[in-house]
């Protein structure tokens, strides 16, 4: 007989080893996943690049040398010039910082809205549910892109300032975008709604407002945690697309979209590949990178959620 | 079902008017209209008031939005002001340049992407599979106007292989047949663009449905009949792992006539998206509030076709 199995006879509860956290099995599970992890590991590469890069950078944004225009790559401008002769390199770093700004604040605004209106909806149901759900329904069937065009274009023509202007943006891609967020969550809602620890919460007496911001949405987190990381790379994608059309983030702030529009001269797009290729790839490697890693988390964090 | 279908088209109807209001509230804060967009320099200011009476343009707007939408169930969508021709003609006159590149990648995409995720789920965790799912990540991430450019830059200025934008060669002469051929030329690279871009989710969606059927029972039977792979593969099992793909046809559907906005616009292509672009940019409202609301209805649409066809293929869906 095993030292372990004595303590069985005397009828006592076992110690039993604490079970992981819902938390620790995700991680563990979302760090077996090969191509999350790379994934996450160019998303802080590239954090730290557009972050913190700049600093180290002997170039600044205002440096204009019209003697060291439009020249290729080489040791002292490692990714070339502009017509301007500023640093494509310094460039391209800036420009991150603001579309990966414009990619998570955008996805964090769809995601408060979202969150709170599917709450409310799973929550109080009846008419509350319909009127929130056709507003989504709404939503869902706008042509994003367009109505994204037609709104950079009314920014133009309102002329706002073009560093007020990432602003507007987050703001229009945020909105655009919460309904499917809703949906997810209100249909979680409605399900944990009728289980037990709500009925506790009931006995409890607890506000509603408590209910569903402390015990209902807390529930519903990692499908949140998942739609918003795939929503973020959406978000980018938007932004540079706006802002290669020339409606988005407009110049002088630099974003990755922006800077792939020098390939709207016919000159700069063949001759000077470098001008428009590297923001390019920046572009393609963030959301190749966010979307390995939501692939991860939905894999993590919920298995059934996966197609 | 036609109860069905009639329930869910009367649902429609509100979520159009919510829609047809945001869209038109949206295009009413345009500061400026086509009287000051042309930019005409010989324009005055009173023969810019009588063109606005003319078009419309100086009611209030709730007025304007009632006529709008009056006229519009009548199946009116006004006159495009740009093309100066009523804005059902210009879309006719475009909209199938679109719907021919947008059909060939359809097929393609489809193609390629049943035959990718059938043989990645028959091999899971092989080289191929990993290969496969790498490239689907990638179709899924690609910004469309950076590959288009991409794809331009490197086989139509460098190499030269294919034309670098536009849908003819001008000024060409020919048989039918060596017409036909110079367009599908053009198309080659705007239909690999959005066949890329299609393909990344579909390759996906058909490997896990596939990755299901393959362990059903059903097919465990087949085999143990005797059944040649090819045939308990192809036809046992895709066509059962088919089945939830069809939801995806119905979605296809504002794809299909709604244009490529960005893809035209790079590769010059005379669709409606382009048409559209031009008009936002000449707020040329008729179309583009015309054209924004067919996109939608098209979604609406396409919803619903996607519950219908569901509903027909398996018989295990009931709808109510």
């Amino acid at each position: 007989m095993s030292a372990e199995a004595a303590p069985l006879k005397t009828n006592l509860p076992v110690p039993k080893k604490q079970p992981d956290s819902p938390w620790r099995i995700a991680i563990r599970r979302f760090s077996r996943n090969r191509l999350a992890v790379i994934g996450l590991f160019i998303i802080v590469f590239m954090f730290l690049l557009c972050f913190i890069g700049p600093f180290f950078s002997p170039y600044s944004l205002y440096d204009y040398s019209v003697l060291d225009k439009n020249l290729p790559p080489s040791s002292k401008y490692w990714l070339g010039t502009d017509k301007l002769g500023r640093d494509i390199l310094l460039r391209m770093m800036l420009a991150g910082r603001i579309s990966l700004l414009v990619g998570l604040v955008a996805t964090g605004i769809s995601v408060i809205i979202g969150a709170t209106l599917g709450a409310l909806a799973g929550f109080y149901r009846k008419w509350v549910d319909t009127l929130i759900m056709r507003i989504a329904d709404i939503f869902m069937a706008l042509p994003t892109l367009p109505i994204l065009i037609i709104l950079g274009a009314i920014l133009s023509d309102l002329k706002v300032e073009p560093s007020d202007r990432i602003y507007f943006l987050m703001l229009i891609i945020g909105v655009l975008g919460w309904s499917s967020i809703s949906r997810l969550v209100r249909g979680q809602i409605l399900g944990l709604r009728e289980q037990e620890f709500m009925q506790a919460t009931e006995a409890l007496g607890l506000k509603d407002r408590r209910k569903i911001f402390r015990h209902l949405l807390p529930n519903t987190v990692p499908i949140i945690i998942v739609s918003a990381t795939l929503g973020v790379a959406g978000a980018i994608i938007f932004e540079s697309s706006l802002s290669f059309l020339g409606i988005g983030v407009v110049p002088p702030t630099p974003s990755w979209g922006n800077m792939i529009s020098a390939a709207n001269n016919l000159i700069d797009f063949r001759k000077r590949p470098w001008l428009w290729i590297p923001p390019g790839m920046c572009i393609l490697v963030t959301v190749v990178a966010i979307n390995l890693i939501g692939d991860g988390l939905r894999d993590a964090l919920d298995p059934k959620m996966k197609k | 079902m036609k109860q069905y279908i009639i329930r869910r088209l009367l649902q429609i109807i509100p979520t159009l008017i919510g829609i047809s209001i945001i869209i038109f509230a949206i295009s009413s804060l345009v500061p400026g209209d086509y009287i000051t967009a042309v930019d005409n320099p010989t324009m005055t200011a009173e023969k810019a008031a009588q063109l606005r009476e003319i078009y419309g343009l100086d009611k209030p707007p709730v007025e304007r939005y009632l006529t709008w939408v009056g006229n519009m169930l009548k199946g009116n969508l006004g006159d495009s002001l740009v093309h100066k021709q009523p804005v059902t003609t210009v879309m006719n006159n475009y909209v199938w340049n679109s719907f021919f590149i947008a059909i060939f990648s359809l097929i393609l995409s489809w193609v390629i992407a049943a035959f990718a995720g059938v043989f990645s789920a028959k091999f899971q965790y092989s080289l191929f599979d990993k290969i496969i799912t790498l490239l689907v990540f990638l179709c899924m991430s690609l910004p469309s106007f950076f590959i288009g450019l991409l794809l331009i830059k490197f086989f139509a200025l460098d190499l030269g292989w294919f034309p670098v934008g536009g849908m003819k060669t001008s000024g060409m002469n020919g048989s039918t047949w060596d017409q036909l051929i110079d367009i599908a030329w053009h198309m080659f690279l705007p239909v690999t663009v959005l066949t890329m871009l299609s393909t990344g989710s579909l390759t996906r969606y058909f490997r896990t449905s596939m990755l299901e059927v393959i362990r059903q029972d059903y097919i465990r039977t087949a085999r143990a009949k005797g059944l040649k792979e090819r045939t308990v593969i192809f036809k046992h099992a895709l066509r059962n792992a088919m089945l939830p793909a069809i939801t995806l046809m119905g979605f296809e559907l504002p794809s299909l006539f709604g244009g490529a906005i960005i893809m035209e616009k790079i590769f010059i292509w005379p669709g409606v998206g382009q048409v559209y672009l031009e008009s936002i940019n000449m707020r040329d409202y008729p179309f583009m509030l015309g054209f924004t609301v067919f996109i939608s209805v098209l979604t609406l649409l396409g919803n619903l076709l996607s519950d219908v066809l569901y509903g027909t293929a398996d018989p295990r869906i009931r709808l109510k």
